[in-house]
């Protein structure tokens, strides 16, 4: 494997890996915080134990999260030493405030996860706030840190030298609004999910517990509202992509040609040798509206940007694809959840409802993998959007693919691990319910 | 020039807390390695609540460093790749053994090989932080790549480096000791760890005669520099005044006296061995040096780091004074 597909990759995995705790670590705190409230209102010990069965999994994936964020700290000197030489003190604002915003999430993780009898019960839950909130703020802090790669800003390129640095304009870049508001509802809609997800799957299989009931319905509301956002943040998303990366849009929507009234490809392979699409479902002006608001404006396509300036095309309009449908299946449950309730029709814990919600688990976090893969494949080959190539960042150090083995392994491991875990938790949980 | 310096006045302060809190945690795995199972409950619940918190000092001098100084940044992270992942496989294997440790639902057969790797990954990264502190200023580290072994093993691959390896680790181990002290359980816990700081302290200063020799043996300028750099001898010997005085307060069993003395030890062994160097933060095998106001990035980015890193600090030690409060200051309430 050549090195900058090694280094690639690893940038890929970890940051893929990471992403996945750092979203539960944004979103869960509210979860639990949610659940401690009612059992404050109520007094109802049930509540009590999920906010701190939840707490467990939250600690176990906080830490995991914690470790392989660090390694992200070093790993983008370990693989891109020229990025960061030139990028790190223009891009670095965002990661010093993150620094903070991540120190005060440590902190209230700690008092909430060991403070549940020394605390006064407010002053408790009140930590667990500042750790959703504080958790949420290091996440946009890190958006915009990559927003500023698709849109690079504070800063004068003048003969391959940065100049006139300017480091608040680079983290208020053009892209940073946009990413971070779609990805922070991204955090709560894969979480929300996922964790509705299990506890439904639990319910099938016939642990019908109370427990699981009420996590069901709390995580529920999380999901429902954060994915009927989703579409329309990544409406937002999109149409800045449009205006910032003509490239990247074009790869993402397969747009060959610039033409006013360009179709929205659904579907579709490019054939690269006549530059077309194949077997794709095409709107008319579907592109030019969604992109620009307006079916008649015009789509900068391919044809426009020289081959050695165009990302993978084929990813990253596959990963496009997936993104967007499965944005719109989580909005289709999220309309369908809003509309039981307003009917208030006893839906919880029917069985085709939990199937459904059970066979959801895992699209949040494919479409957040998948909405991340266009982001970063989308801005190839480009590590600072049209000012600095990937392959002129990466590290002089050979033999990348041994350090991507390693990394892999350990994921790996510990993935299995975490999995491991929380099945015993799980099972821990049934044991005092059942006796 | 005021705010790159004001900035290093942050990386210092953040290095001495990392040394001081985040080595110190890395030192309870290593206690563990020889007291065993004894003080393991004492030290998950001593460290359990504050890791994290105090982990987080590491990420704030990795940010300063690529935002303030990054060309130390970049060389560092290119000429140190090796020890740099393994230091930071280490963390990942101590960070999450110990927490999988403390929340798994079941204490079984499990619990062990969560401790064993605890207890030797924590060593581990102990180890390559000397290392890493070794090679930074050796006088290793080659401007350009000639060949795979002088660019990216030599630099570290030293008995030099290994011999601070192990002095940090002995360090560590007895800075944890000391902080656990107070947090022993009965009587005859607090025997052990009594008795297993005051050889570590005697350890130290072992490994400590152990650099010398390696810098003489691999012909390194440290056991020459040493003694002709005033303003660092004279820190390395305030800390080696003090170990009497701490023998004395661990046979009086004065907790708090020894916390602050232990802490002085470490601070003072940290300032002599920068100010060994100072103003250099690399210096590479052609004995040409990167020094801090060189490595500084451009003005603008120096104030915006440092009043990001003020109004941070501001939210941050009023936090993480609450947390030890709540924690860690029981017994004197």
């Amino acid at each position: 494997m050549e090195d900058i597909l090694a280094a690639r990759s690893q940038m890929a995995l970890s940051l893929g890996w990471h992403i996945i705790f750092a979203c539960f670590g944004m979103a869960m705190p509210f979860f639990m915080a949610f659940a401690e409230w009612k059992w404050l209102k109520t007094n109802e010990p049930l509540y009590k134990d999920l906010a701190k069965s939840w707490a467990k999994g939250v600690a176990i994936f906080f830490a995991v999260g914690a470790v392989s964020g660090t390694f992200l700290s070093f790993e983008l000197g370990l693989l891109w030493p020229k990025f960061m030489l030139h990028a790190g003190p223009i891009f670095g604002m965002p990661f010093s405030l993150e620094g903070t915003a991540f120190f005060i999430e440590a902190i209230a993780l700690g008092i909430f996860l060991y403070g549940w009898d020394r605390l006064p019960r407010w002053t408790h839950w009140w930590s667990g706030i500042f750790v959703g909130i504080s958790g949420v703020i290091s996440g946009i802090f890190v958006v915009a840190a990559n927003g500023w790669m698709n849109s690079p800003s504070g800063f004068d390129y003048v003969n391959g030298e940065f100049i006139n640095i300017d480091p608040i304009a680079a983290l208020f870049n053009d892209a940073w609004f946009t990413q971070a508001l779609h990805m922070t509802f991204a955090a709560f809609a894969s979480t929300g999910f996922a964790v509705a997800g299990l506890h439904a799957i639990l319910l099938i299989r016939g642990n019908k517990i109370q427990f699981h009931k009420e996590a069901l319905k709390i995580s529920l509301i999380f999901a429902a509202i954060a994915a009927f956002a989703m579409p329309i943040t990544g409406d937002i998303a999109a149409k800045s992509v449009a205006k910032r990366q003509p490239a990247k849009l074009a790869a993402m929507d397969l747009n060959f040609k610039t033409e006013k009234n360009a179709p929205l490809t659904i579907g579709g392979i490019p054939n690269k040798e006549n530059n077309a699409v194949e077997y794709a479902i095409q709107i008319p002006s579907g592109l030019s509206f969604l992109a620009h608001g307006d079916p008649d404006a015009e789509v900068i396509g391919l044809d426009q940007i020289p081959e050695d300036r165009r990302p993978p095309i084929l990813i990253t309009h596959l990963a496009f694809q997936i993104m967007v449908g499965l944005g719109f299946l989580m909005m289709g449950i999220s309309i369908l959840y809003f509309y039981l309730r307003w009917k208030r029709k006893n839906y919880i814990d029917k069985k085709w409802w939990l199937w459904l919600i059970a066979l959801a688990t895992p699209i949040g976090f494919i479409a957040l993998e998948a909405g991340w893969t266009v982001t970063e494949v989308g801005r190839q080959p480009w590590i600072i959007y049209e000012i600095m190539r990937t392959e002129d960042a990466v590290t002089p150090m050979p033999g990348i693919q041994y350090s991507l083995l390693l990394v892999l392994i350990i994921y790996s491991f510990l993935t299995a691990v975490v999995i491991w875990l929380m099945s015993r938790q799980i099972k821990h949980i049934h044991q005092k319910y059942n006796s | 020039m005021p705010y790159t310096l004001l900035v290093i006045v942050i990386l210092a302060i953040s290095l001495v807390l990392y040394a001081l809190f985040g080595v110190a945690d890395f030192g309870a795995g290593i206690v563990e390695i020889f007291i065993g199972k004894k003080g393991q409950k004492t030290i998950s619940q001593a460290i359990g609540p504050v890791w994290e918190a105090n982990h987080i000092w590491l990420i704030l001098i990795v940010v300063i460093l690529f935002n303030g100084f990054p060309n130390v940044y970049a060389v560092f992270s290119t000429a140190l790749h090796i020890p740099i992942l393994i230091f930071l496989i280490g963390i990942i294997a101590r960070g999450t053994a110990f927490v999988f440790r403390h929340y798994d639902a079941y204490t079984d057969k499990s619990q062990t090989y969560y401790s064993i790797i605890f207890r030797y990954s924590s060593l581990l990264a102990v180890m390559f932080l000397g290392v890493l502190l070794a090679a930074i200023f050796s006088g290793t580290i080659q401007h350009d790549i000639t060949d795979f072994y002088s660019y990216f093993l030599a630099p570290w691959l030293t008995l030099f480096s290994f011999s601070i390896g192990i002095f940090v680790c002995i360090l560590s181990a007895y800075l944890a000791a000391i902080l656990l002290l107070s947090e022993a359980e009965d009587e005859e816990e607090y025997k052990i760890i009594n008795t297993f700081s005051k050889r570590l302290l005697i350890g130290s200063i072992l490994s400590g005669g152990l650099i010398f020799l390696a810098s003489y043996v691999e012909d390194f300028s440290f056991h020459k520099d040493f003694f002709s750099h005033i303003p660092s001898l004279i820190a390395f010997i305030l800390a080696t005044v003090l170990v009497p005085l701490i023998f004395l307060y661990i046979h009086k069993r004065n907790n708090w006296v020894l916390r602050i003395l232990s802490g002085l030890q470490i601070i003072l062994i940290l300032a002599g061995w920068f100010l060994l160097h100072w103003p250099n933060l690399i210096t590479f095998a052609d004995a040409s040096t990167l020094n801090i106001y060189e490595a500084a990035a451009a003005p603008e980015t120096m104030k915006v780091l440092f009043w990001a890193l003020l109004i941070g600090s501001c939210l941050i030690f009023p936090s993480l004074y609450y947390l030890f409060k709540v924690f860690k200051f029981k017994e004197t309430n």
